[in-house]
């Protein structure tokens, strides 16, 4: 579950005015909202990538997160531009949470192999981001995002930029894995038919 | 339809020559001034002088020098860059603008004032006198980061390096020994020695490696070590993980530009670590030495084998950056 408090931020001459949010544990919330609104930028902040928090919690079951490091916030994210660490087969991306956390190593195969399947990625375990389709590196950024079996999925538009078929396609994966792992989501996106299709409930900023 | 049958007529868009004509001239003039240099050595140069002189004994010690002082830079130059760089790329800071305008000093100095500045450092000032100077530098960034923002992170550190350094200066304001007497007690003189080589090459070097240093984490997406933060990465495991595999074109471009660079270093080799046959001379050193002696024949031999050197590297540097310097 996540709680956030009449949260606050300031980034440069920008300031978020307090926003307070609740979701439940496993339901998925679709923020949306005009262009410059802060989407993006509160997004941030819930997974420790932006400082600059001037007022406000952020509690992750029930959990103060606030001041934690991105790392031990236990949330997973797909960024728009998906970032696929362009040295690192698929196998490698998926692996690379459950390395850095210890986890041993028939843990990391099956976890790698089980997403691999869910995700329809088992044919390109050992190919580089460099030659993916749209549609398949948002799929390998979700298994990458979901690899550590986050308490909180982050979606930061990531269905942009995608062909109509793909974007359906990819949806209708996310929708799936969502479901499937019981994750709570945070889905922020400029459409409302996205959002209607994907989250549970929609909030509108601004 | 006027156009015969079988016959599809081609339009094109007449250029405009006065323009181009212009252009080519310009381009012909420069390239062709350059180029002329390369032919003059050429034609003053014949395989028996230059065969001469590469068997000579000091210059052969002189290319050796040459190789491994440019190497040794150029690695120093690499290592000190990149972290350099990677903080003038990713943190926004005060006086960040400021940092970055002194790191490019090395580059418009004239090299002379390089190597005499380094001469003085080593010879006429005391350990005290450096503590005391650096005291001053980090107590002039404190206050004025201060009064112009306010207490802040950046503000603490260089107030407490202030602190740090006039304690130092202050222990040490008994020692009225040089630099240079410090460094030869410890087994490492610097002035007129070849280790002095490298380090009057590396002032200037080094400045060209953090450029390209720069360009190259600019040109790295900050969302990849945001991503891999999300994944547990600390911010020094996302950068040696995800960010150092990214940068290594460009440490190679940054090593080749660097060693390119100190290929081309005379004024600061001269006036610190002289020219001295067997013993500093590196290849520029020998050009001036040859010329010194009347021998232009030999001047331009060695000339060819540095333009030869310098039109590889670049060709090297090309092939690293115009690849993408960030993969």
């Amino acid at each position: 579950m996540l709680i956030l408090e009449e949260v606050s931020v300031r980034v440069g001459q920008f300031v978020l005015p307090e926003f307070s949010l609740e979701i439940a544990e496993g339901e998925c919330v679709a923020l949306m909202g005009p262009s410059g609104c802060g989407k993006t930028t509160l997004m941030e902040t819930v997974c420790g990538l932006r400082s600059g928090m001037i007022r406000g919690r952020i509690l992750l079951d029930g959990v103060e997160i606030s001041g934690l490091p991105p790392g031990a916030r236990g949330i997973g994210l797909v960024p728009q531009d998906v970032a696929l660490f362009p040295t690192l087969t698929v196998r490698e991306q998926l692996e690379f949470g459950p390395k850095l956390h210890g986890w041993g190593r028939r843990e990391i195969r099956e976890r790698t192999d089980g997403l691999a399947e869910d995700l329809g990625l088992e044919k390109l375990l050992n190919r580089v981001p460099h030659g993916l389709s749209g549609g398949e590196a948002r799929r390998v950024a979700l298994g990458r995002a979901l690899a550590l079996k986050p308490r909180l999925l982050c979606l930061d538009e990531a269905l942009s930029g995608l062909d109509e078929e793909r974007h359906d396609e990819v949806l209708q994966v996310i929708r799936k894995m969502i479901e499937r792992e019981g994750v709570t989501a945070l889905h922020v996106t400029h459409s409302r038919k996205e959002a209607e299709a994907i989250a549970d409930r929609v909030v509108v900023m601004g | 339809m006027e156009e015969k049958q079988g016959r599809d007529k081609i339009w094109r868009v007449r250029p405009e020559w006065p323009f181009l004509l212009f252009l080519v001239f310009v381009v012909a003039a420069y390239l062709g001034l350059l180029l002329l240099m390369v032919g003059a050595n050429v034609l003053t140069v014949s395989w028996k002088d230059a065969w001469e002189i590469l068997k000579d004994p000091d210059i052969q010690h002189s290319i050796k020098l040459t190789f491994v002082t440019c190497t040794a830079t150029a690695i120093l130059s690499v290592l000190v860059s990149v972290p350099v760089a990677y903080l003038l790329s990713r943190y926004q800071f005060r006086g960040r603008a400021f940092i970055d305008t002194l790191l490019d000093i090395p580059i418009l100095l004239p090299p002379l004032i390089v190597g005499l500045s380094l001469l003085i450092l080593f010879n006429r000032v005391s350990p005290s006198d450096c503590c005391w100077m650096m005291a001053g530098g980090f107590l002039l960034a404190a206050v004025s980061g201060c009064l112009w923002k306010g207490k802040g992170m950046v503000q603490s550190v260089t107030g407490g390096m202030a602190v740090v350094f006039g304690g130092l200066a202050l222990l040490l304001s008994g020692n009225e020994s040089s630099l240079e007497d410090i460094a030869s007690g410890a087994g490492i003189p610097m002035t007129f020695h070849p280790l002095g080589v490298v380090l009057a090459q590396f002032p200037v070097a080094a400045a060209f490696a953090v450029r390209t240093m720069r360009t190259t984490f600019d040109q790295i997406s900050p969302r990849y070590e945001e991503v891999a933060m999300t994944l547990g990465c600390n911010r020094g495991q996302a950068f040696a993980r995800v960010v150092l595999p990214l940068a290594g074109k460009g440490m190679v471009a940054a090593g080749t530009m660097a060693w390119a660079r100190a290929l081309g270093e005379f004024g600061p080799i001269l006036i610190f670590a002289g020219a001295t046959r067997g013993r500093t001379e590196v290849l520029a050193t020998s050009v001036f030495l040859e010329i010194n002696i009347g021998n232009l024949p030999g001047a331009a031999a060695l000339s060819l084998l540095m333009i030869l050197l310098a039109v590889t590297t670049l060709l090297l540097v090309r092939f690293f950056v115009g690849r993408g310097g960030a993969m």
